[in-house]
């Protein structure tokens, strides 16, 4: 018996019998691929960043359409694509929305109407983020959220989206959990001081970790924020220097990031620990300007490489053989979201949207199944993943080590940091 | 002492300011042009430096002659190949033809040097005194005198030197200088030289102390221009007090008000200045 084979439902295991059975029609195989329109800023101030995430989910999506036995644990990349759906592969469409909001929208449009995604991935800037989702809102799509961190993507009361990365609260409750394991452990973190750059990723993350922090009980010695593009941070360093908190907490970009760590050298103030918030902190700038001046300082990742052999190594040397870099932690969280879309994909059986929608919705893989640090992933109603968490670095010598929470850590953690004096 | 603290601080980086202004304060004295490419040759000069450290080595007499020299030729090179010709045109084409030249130079060191934030490693001029109890870095002390001995000198050079008097000469009335036998192509090359290789070593030393990347020419061209107005354009010994001045201001509401209302401050006191002496502190009315 030879059942219909059509684009929305491909049974499993009857592709194959259609397609030798199909006479002529040569637009019949073993089974349709599943379109995923992928929406990242591939020119444009972020370009860099962008084109790193493209390669990203390019390999997340070759792990799952290819057989990777060897890379234990994560789901999918034991066979050839997507057995759920017939072995089903995913197919790729990307568009490059520039970091322009509106063109992200238009684009989502097109995606939908024109290329027929079966479901929607990106958008990097979170501006961009906030009106591509609502266009996959309206069509009834779904829309899987890699990195973009803003609060309010998931305050909207959205059913069809579901953001698989940590977000700021996240980030300022691991903080928290970190400095309550310090005071267990003698290191004491009474106060902490908050300085962060002023547009709405300094001033979001600031809040949050300020937040965080009074309802910690602790002191908030100094919430300092500045412009990026400033040449001298003196004052501040004078200000923090004056109530002398224990944990300085940076969000910053790279060259004020850079800035600061020359200008406390420069005005002999060390805190027993700086922890920086990701972005300048991670430039690769950063460690080659600052390395003999701030040993120790602190970073969040939810990527690590791991040891030689580990699925995440095995993961970085293909990202590597493909680009010639080591993966970041953004296009990890990219390549994350793609790993869980497929997931959900092979679990739903089926490209109906609504399928998909209720397969992510039941979402909930375990942290030995996931290539990033996260606790899990399982999302809540407004489409969060609650599980999603971070590690935490330390600078040693030339690069960061992973040494907090304890059991993911590979080096012990040094406190308090040494700075100039190593 | 937290005080004593931010007001050197504030000098220190007064000082600079200033170093980075007097080359177009020079180039508005001697020519009623103004440079909007200035922030780009300190940007060039910052590159110069990062280049001569990273391939012939050196500390930071070799660069920062290195890049006073590279930025001489510029600025010549610039004057004789564009100025000269946009002079004879009508007002606007003179204010593009720079602005074109800043976007120019910035795009290119786009395109050669990449987007990515760079620092020199450290020099000799990395260290801090302690000078009874207010820390001063090195690098900014050097900077700060060599900007005051630069600004001194060029003073100097203009008021006292036969070429000073030449190059003020051709500045007040160019048809007269020519009549008295001064060729006045000649002492503009000499103007636009000097100017962009005090932009060089003021990008040189900043190169110490600051991670850069092409578009901080942006920030410092703003910079220069404030301190120029605020001390009067055209006036060398204007530009130093503005930016001491500047400086200061900064440093002092940086701390005690926040950092983001510091610019607020200085730019507030900077029209209140325009309002009662449109001429600036020195200029002439």
């Amino acid at each position: 018996m030879v059942k219909q084979v059509n684009r929305r439902t491909v049974l499993a295991g009857a592709g194959a019998a259609a397609t030798s059975l199909a006479t002529g029609a040569s637009s019949v195989r073993a089974a349709d691929p599943v379109k995923v329109g992928v929406l990242f800023p591939l020119t444009g101030n972020a370009a860099a960043a962008g084109q790193a995430s493209k390669a990203a989910v390019e390999i997340a999506a070759e792990i799952v359409n290819d057989a990777h036995p060897e890379l234990v644990g994560i789901p999918l990349a034991k066979d050839a694509g997507i057995p759920g759906l017939g072995g089903a592969k995913l197919e790729l469409v990307f568009i490059d929305h520039q970091g322009n909001p509106s063109v992200a929208q238009q684009q989502a449009l097109r995606l939908i109407n024109q290329d027929k995604v079966n479901v929607l991935l990106g958008a990097y800037q979170s501006s961009c983020t906030l009106t591509a989702t609502p266009v996959a809102e309206r069509n009834g799509i779904p829309f899987v959220v890699g990195d973009s961190a803003a609060g309010n993507i998931t305050q909207r009361g959205f059913k069809w989206l579901f953001r698989v990365t940590p977000i700021a609260s996240d980030f300022a409750a691991a903080y928290m959990t970190f400095f309550a394991d310090m005071n267990k452990a003698g290191h004491k973190v009474a106060s902490v001081a908050v300085v962060n750059e002023n547009t709405d990723y300094g001033t979001s993350v600031g809040d949050a970790v300020e937040a965080a922090a009074k309802k910690a009980g602790l002191t908030v010695s100094n919430r300092i924020p500045y412009s990026a593009s400033t040449t001298d941070v003196s004052a501040q360093v004078l200000q923090l220097k004056d109530k002398n908190p224990d944990v300085v907490i940076f969000i910053s970009y790279t060259a004020d990031a850079i800035l600061y760590m020359k200008t406390m050298k420069n005005l002999d103030y060390m805190p027993a620990m700086v922890l920086g918030d990701d972005s300048g902190f991670s430039d690769p700038s950063f460690i080659p300007a600052i390395q003999d001046i701030a040993q120790g300082v602190m970073n969040r990742s939810a990527w690590d490489i791991g040891k030689p052999g580990s699925t995440t190594s095995k993961i970085n040397d293909m990202y590597k053989g493909k680009t010639g870099r080591d993966l970041d932690d953004t296009s990890g969280r990219n390549m994350q979201a793609m790993l869980t879309l497929a997931d959900a994909l092979n679990r739903a059986g089926s490209v109906d949207p609504a399928k998909i929608q209720a397969a992510l919705i039941a979402t909930d893989l375990k942290p030995e199944q996931l290539m990033m640090g996260y606790r899990g992933v399982k999302f809540d109603e407004t489409g969060q993943n609650i599980l999603a968490s971070t590690y935490l670095i330390q600078l040693k010598g030339k690069d960061y080590k992973v040494v907090w929470p304890d059991a993911n850590a590979t080096e012990k953690l040094v406190w308090p940091m040494k700075g100039w004096k190593a | 002492m937290l005080l004593l603290q931010v007001i050197v601080g504030g000098l220190l980086l007064g000082a600079i300011y200033a170093l980075f202004s007097s080359g177009l304060t020079l180039i508005w004295g001697m020519m009623n042009f103004i440079n909007f490419a200035h922030g780009e040759f300190v940007m060039l000069g910052m590159y110069v430096a990062l280049l001569v450290v990273v391939w012939l080595g050196g500390g930071p007499a070799t660069f920062g002659f290195a890049a006073a020299v590279a930025l001489f030729v510029l600025g010549v090179l610039v004057y004789g190949s564009l100025i000269r010709h946009v002079t004879r045109g009508p007002m606007l084409a003179q204010i593009l033809s720079t602005f074109g030249l800043a976007l120019l130079l910035r795009y290119t060191a786009f395109w050669i040097f990449s987007a990515n934030i760079v620092s020199l490693p450290q020099t000799s001029l990395g260290g801090t005194l302690n000078i009874l109890g207010i820390l001063v870095p090195v690098a900014q002390l050097v900077a700060g005198i060599t900007a005051a001995v630069l600004t001194v000198a060029m003073h100097l050079f203009l008021t006292g030197t036969t070429i000073g008097s030449k190059l003020l000469a051709v500045a007040e009335d160019r048809n007269a200088a020519m009549l008295m036998g001064i060729r006045p192509d000649r002492m503009q090359a000499l103007a636009w030289g000097l100017a962009a290789a005090s932009a060089g070593i003021a990008g040189a030393l900043m190169a110490i102390s600051y991670p850069w990347s092409p578009s901080v020419g942006e920030t410092f061209g703003l910079m220069a221009f404030v301190v120029v107005t605020f001390g009067g354009f055209g006036s060398v010994p204007g530009a130093m007090y503005a930016g001491l001045i500047i400086g200061l201001i900064q440093a002092l509401s940086a701390f005690y008000f926040g950092p983001i209302y510091k610019d607020i401050v200085v730019y507030g006191l900077f029209v209140a200045l325009l309002w009662f002496r449109p001429q600036g502190l020195l200029g002439k009315a």
